[in-house]
């Protein structure tokens, strides 16, 4: 398992990836796995009306990793309360959500990803 | 150039209703065409602004559908999704129709039927708008508002009670509007001890699920007053996209769309954010409507928020926003939603806004997609 950010030429990487750049229009040619990063947790919430299939309540936050020479933020389920400041790391889950409640095509996407937890 | 004029407008009432998306859609439309004494047949274009009557419904084809029911047969028919900014886009399109010589009369009708579906099915239609990646994490355009209006709060030291002000005074406004959902003021008490939806924010922080309808008639400057003395004129107008993934954006107090569509309208018009009089804001989350004061260019960014503590956004102060009660008592149907904010700069424009009267010659709407995805801001003027 991977927790992969994309790395253009010109060094802009962003999570997820895309079809070009949007920072520069160039191919994003490399990888930067995130697994075992620690990451900042830029804002949170908490979520207590959570759509179909989704944990309630639900502690949601956006992380920044620092990567020396760029850095990229992630959005992301943590696994407990955290606070703005803090310092979490990426942990593997298996389903985030259940793919058959919701309305988006379960074959549609990947269910699977990385909650935050308290460093 | 001819400029286009707005020469009929109406609105449902909003709230949750009986009727489906064909019989709302029909309901505006027929009245704004009665307004103007305008047959459906005259019609040469015709818009429906509508998120989702699909997957709320299981009615696709709505254009189709209105065009049939309003007698509009023969018209171009096109239907506008640009999510919670459909009605806005709706506008563009119709402007465009008629600013480019294809349309010589065109009716845009912005609509959604969504309370038939529980609290979490409306929800997640809207939250199917976003990225696989935030998709899975089971985010909700509520919680991308929870996580601004944190960052927003922390990064300028805003007081909490300052976005329950936003809530007050537009509830106060919607006591107003006969069209409003919620016509029942409430205090900041009330706001700052409701229920928590997504932290900090609270249940009054956000706008209701809602069904309605609002419609717009359109036609060149030049042969307006054929129709009615009381025309109001498109004078500017902008739409931008911002980022998709929302946690991609450098400042996440910043809507990009925003900034990029307003700097449009303002050049197309030639005027500044100084000679607006009358604003109608995308106020979906409380913290929306000071962002959106800081990036259409009325406060500095980090100050929008003493806004409603000062009452310069009040009905009597020096620039009233969401006169109609805003989205967060009128409601928001989504792809009504716009076009209903532009009925309102209309009527404030024309002098037909009755107790929500101010005195303006200058209105602004800003419509926002998303988290800020997509954004169109209109300017509205008097007639000369």
């Amino acid at each position: 398992m991977s927790f992969d950010a994309y790395r253009c030429p010109e060094g802009h990487v962003t999570y997820p990836d895309h079809a070009v750049c949007p920072e520069c229009g160039d191919e994003q040619t490399e990888t930067v796995d995130l697994t075992d990063e620690v990451g900042t947790v830029v804002t949170w919430t908490t979520s207590t009306a959570t759509p179909p299939g989704v944990r309630e309540p639900n502690h949601l936050a956006i992380v920044e990793f620092d990567l020396g020479d760029a850095s990229v933020r992630a959005l992301g389920q943590t696994t407990d309360p955290v606070e703005t400041g803090d310092e979490v790391t990426p942990v593997y889950v298996e389903e985030l959500r259940d793919p058959d409640a919701g309305i988006r095509e379960e074959e549609s996407q990947d269910w699977d990803g990385y909650r935050f937890e308290p460093a | 150039m001819d400029r286009v004029a707005v020469i009929g407008a109406s609105m449902t009432q909003f709230g949750q209703r009986d009727a489906w998306i064909r019989e709302l859609l029909a309901e505006a439309g027929e009245a704004c065409l009665d307004e103007a004494g305008v047959d459906g047949s005259a019609l040469d274009h015709l818009y429906v602004s509508n998120m989702a009557s699909g997957e709320f419904e299981g009615q696709t084809g709505v254009p189709n559908a209105l065009a049939h029911d309003l007698g509009a047969l023969g018209a171009y028919t096109q239907r506008v999704d640009q999510t919670s900014a459909s009605g806005g886009a709706g506008v563009y399109a119709a402007w465009q129709s008629v600013a480019s010589g294809a349309s010589e009369l065109t009716l845009l009708v912005g609509g959604e039927k969504m309370t038939h579906r529980t609290t979490a099915e409306a929800t997640d239609v809207i939250a199917s708008l976003t990225h696989p990646v935030e998709y899975k994490h089971g985010v909700t355009l509520p919680s991308f508002a929870g996580m601004t209006a944190r960052h927003y709060l922390e990064s300028y030291d805003a007081p909490r009670d300052s976005l329950a002000k936003v809530a007050v005074k537009n509830h106060r406004n919607g006591v107003d509007n006969p069209h409003a959902q919620f016509r029942k003021e409430v205090d900041e008490k009330t706001v700052l001890e409701s229920p928590i939806v997504a932290d900090p924010l609270r249940l009054y922080d956000f706008c209701p699920i809602t069904d309605g309808s609002a419609a717009l008639l359109f036609c060149p400057e030049s042969v307006a007053a054929e129709y009615t003395d009381d025309y109001s004129v498109i004078s500017g107008i902008g739409g931008a996209t911002d980022t998709h993934v929302v946690h991609e954006r450098d400042d996440p107090t910043v809507m990009g769309g925003v900034v990029e569509s307003s700097d449009t309208a303002y050049e197309m018009a030639g005027l500044d954010p100084d000679d607006v009089d009358v604003a109608e804001l995308h106020d979906m989350f409380t913290i929306l409507e000071v962002l959106q004061l800081e990036d259409l260019g009325f406060f500095e960014k980090g100050e929008g928020w003493r806004a409603a503590a000062k009452g310069v956004t009040a009905r009597d102060g020096d620039l009233p926003v969401n006169t109609s009660g805003g989205l967060k008592s009128k409601g928001h149907p989504l792809g009504a939603s716009g076009v209903a904010q532009a009925y309102e700069i209309h009527q404030q424009v024309t002098g037909n806004a009755g107790e929500r009267q101010v005195d303006a010659d200058v209105g602004l709407a800003c419509n926002v997609g998303g988290f800020g995805n997509c954004v169109t801001t209109t300017i509205v003027e008097a007639a000369e």
